[in-house]
C-alpha cells in the first residue's frame, strides 16, 4: 500500500472536518475525492503532506507512519507533492528559480543540473519560453501549469492536486488538466480534489465521495458516477447536475 | 557633520538589530517561546520609552559607571541607544511585512521541503522587505532627525572632561520615573493591539502551517 490513512480525524475549533476517515490508495493510482464544500477534500490532502497536524489516527506512506508527532517532515515532504487551488507561486522569482529553488536547496543538486531540470519539464509541458518570466506576467492557467512542473521536479512518488482547476476561467481549465493528463499512467500516485466531475470520472481509477469527514462511498467511477449506493451521494450529484 | 557619522554607523546596525528582532519574534519553533517573550519584552520597552530619554539613559549612564577612554564616551553610547531603540521600532516594520506573506506562501515553500529557515530567507523575507520599504524609509527619515539628539550630548562631554562631572553625579530618578510611566501606558496599548490583529487574522486567514 502506497498511503494508508487510519482513522484520521482533524477538526478546526469545535468543526470537525475529518472523522475517523480510513483510505488506502495503491502505488500508481489515481483517486478523486469528490463532495460539497468542506466535506474535507483540501484537509484530508494536506494532511497527508504534513501541512496540517492531524488529531487523532494515522498517515502512512509505504507502511512508514509519517504522521508520528516531532517527526521532521521536510525529507516526507519531498516525497509528496502538492499542487493548490491558488498556485501559490512564489511572485518574487522567476519562473526558473521557483522550479529550481528546492531542487538547490532542498535536493542539493547543483545549479545547472537543477536548471536543467527545470528546462526539460517546461518543454514537456510547452512552457520552456516562459522560463524567464515572472508568475504575474503569466496567465492563470500557464501558473498552473508552472505549479505542477515546480511539484514534478522534486520528483515525488505521490502527487495531491488540491482543486488545482478551481481558480481558472473556464477556457484555462483543459490546459492544466491536459497536464494531468499526460501524468496518469506515468506510475505517479495521483490524490486529487476536485469539482470536475467530467475530468474525475475520466481520469481516475477510483472516485471517492467525501460526506461528513469520512469516505461515504467510493468505487470505480463509472460505477459510482452511474449507480451510486449512498442517498449523499445520489442527492450530492444531482445538485452538481451530473 | 557628525550627525552624518552617527545615521552612517548606526543605520547598518539599526536594520540588522531590527531584522534579527523581527525575525526571531515571528519563529514557530515552540523551543524558541522564551526568546520570543524576551523580544516582545524588549521591543515593548525600547519603544515604550522616548528615544531621548534613552540617549540620556545610556549615553550618560553607561560612561557614569567610570568606564575608560574611549569607551566613556557619551557620543558612543548616545548611538548604541538609539540603534537599540530604533532598532526595536523597525523590527515591528519587518515583522509586520513577515506577517503579509500570505500563509498559502509558507505552505507552498514547506510543501517542497524547504525547512522553516530556509522559507524565511528565500521566500518570506524578500517579499516582506520589499513591502516595507516605504515604513521603512520613514523610520529612517525620523532617525536622521534623532540623531541630532545625540550630537546635542556630545558638547557636554567637552564639559565632563573640563571637570564638571555633573553627570556622573546626576539625579536619575526622575528620568527613570518617567520611563517607567511611559511604559505602563505603552505596554499595555501594544498588547491590546496585538491581541486584536491576532484576531482579526484567526477569523481572516487560512490556518496556519506548522
Amino acid at each position: 500500500m502506497k498511503l494508508e490513512l487510519r482513522q484520521v480525524t482533524k477538526s478546526f475549533g469545535s468543526r470537525n472536518v475529518l472523522s475517523g476517515l480510513d483510505l488506502q490508495v495503491h502505488a500508481g493510482e489515481v483517486v478523486s475525492f469528490i463532495g460539497s464544500s468542506g466535506s474535507g477534500k483540501t484537509t484530508l490532502l494536506r494532511c497527508v503532506n504534513l501541512l496540517e497536524p492531524i488529531d487523532d489516527g494515522a498517515v502512512l506512506l509505504d507502511g512508514d507512519e509519517i504522521s508520528k508527532i516531532g517527526r521532521d517532515p521536510n525529507p516526507i515532504r519531498r516525497r509528496i507533492g502538492i499542487v493548490f487551488q491558488s498556485f501559490n507561486l512564489f511572485p518574487h522569482m522567476s519562473v526558473q528559480r521557483n522550479i529550481t529553488l528546492a531542487l538547490t536547496q532542498v535536493l542539493g543538486k547543483p545549479a545547472d543540473e537543477a536548471h536543467q531540470i527545470a528546462k526539460s519539464l517546461l518543454n514537456r509541458f510547452g512552457l520552456v519560453e516562459k522560463i524567464d518570466s515572472y508568475p504575474d506576467q503569466l496567465s492563470g492557467g500557464q501558473q498552473q501549469r508552472v505549479a505542477i512542473v515546480r511539484a514534478l521536479a522534486m520528483n515525488p512518488e505521490v502527487l495531491l492536486l488540491d482543486e488545482i482547476t478551481s481558480a481558472l476561467d473556464p477556457e484555462l481549465v483543459g490546459e492544466v488538466l491536459d497536464v494531468v493528463r499526460e501524468l496518469k499512467g506515468s506510475g505517479i500516485t495521483m490524490l486529487i480534489a476536485t469539482h470536475e466531475m467530467n475530468f474525475a470520472q475520466e481520469i481516475s481509477d477510483r472516485v471517492c465521495f467525501l460526506d461528513g469527514g469520512r469516505v461515504a462511498e467510493q468505487g470505480h467511477p463509472k460505477q459510482l458516477f452511474s449507480s451510486p449506493n449512498d442517498e449523499r451521494t445520489r442527492q450530492f450529484l444531482r445538485r452538481v447536475n451530473f | 557633520m557628525l550627525d552624518i557619522k552617527i545615521f552612517t554607523w548606526s543605520t547598518p546596525a539599526i536594520i540588522a538589530l531590527a531584522l534579527l528582532l523581527a525575525i526571531a519574534r515571528s519563529s514557530r519553533n515552540p523551543a524558541l517561546f522564551p526568546v520570543r517573550i524576551f523580544v516582545i519584552a524588549y521591543i515593548d520597552i525600547m519603544r515604550g520609552v522616548p528615544v531621548i530619554l534613552w540617549i540620556y539613559l545610556i549615553g550618560f549612564g553607561v560612561p557614569g559607571v567610570g568606564l575608560e577612554r574611549p569607551f566613556n564616551s557619551p557620543l558612543l553610547w548616545g548611538s548604541v541607544a538609539l540603534v537599540l531603540t530604533y532598532g526595536a521600532y523597525i523590527a515591528e516594520v519587518f515583522r509586520a511585512g513577515i506577517d503579509s506573506v500570505h500563509e498559502s506562501q509558507r505552505a507552498a515553500s514547506r510543501s517542497l521541503g524547504l525547512s522553516n529557515t530556509q522559507t524565511m530567507r528565500f521566500v518570506i523575507l524578500p517579499q516582506a522587505i520589499r513591502r516595507v520599504v516605504p515604513p521603512l524609509m520613514n523610520d529612517l527619515v525620523s532617525l536622521q532627525k534623532d540623531v541630532a539628539l545625540v550630537s546635542l550630548i556630545g558638547p557636554i562631554e567637552i564639559l565632563r572632561q573640563a571637570g564638571i562631572d555633573k553627570a556622573k553625579f546626576a539625579n536619575f530618578t526622575p528620568y527613570v520615573a518617567a520611563a517607567i510611566i511611559f511604559l505602563l501606558i505603552t505596554i499595555p496599548l501594544t498588547r491590546t493591539t496585538d491581541y486584536l490583529l491576532a484576531r482579526e487574522r484567526r477569523r481572516t486567514s487560512a490556518t496556519r502551517v506548522r
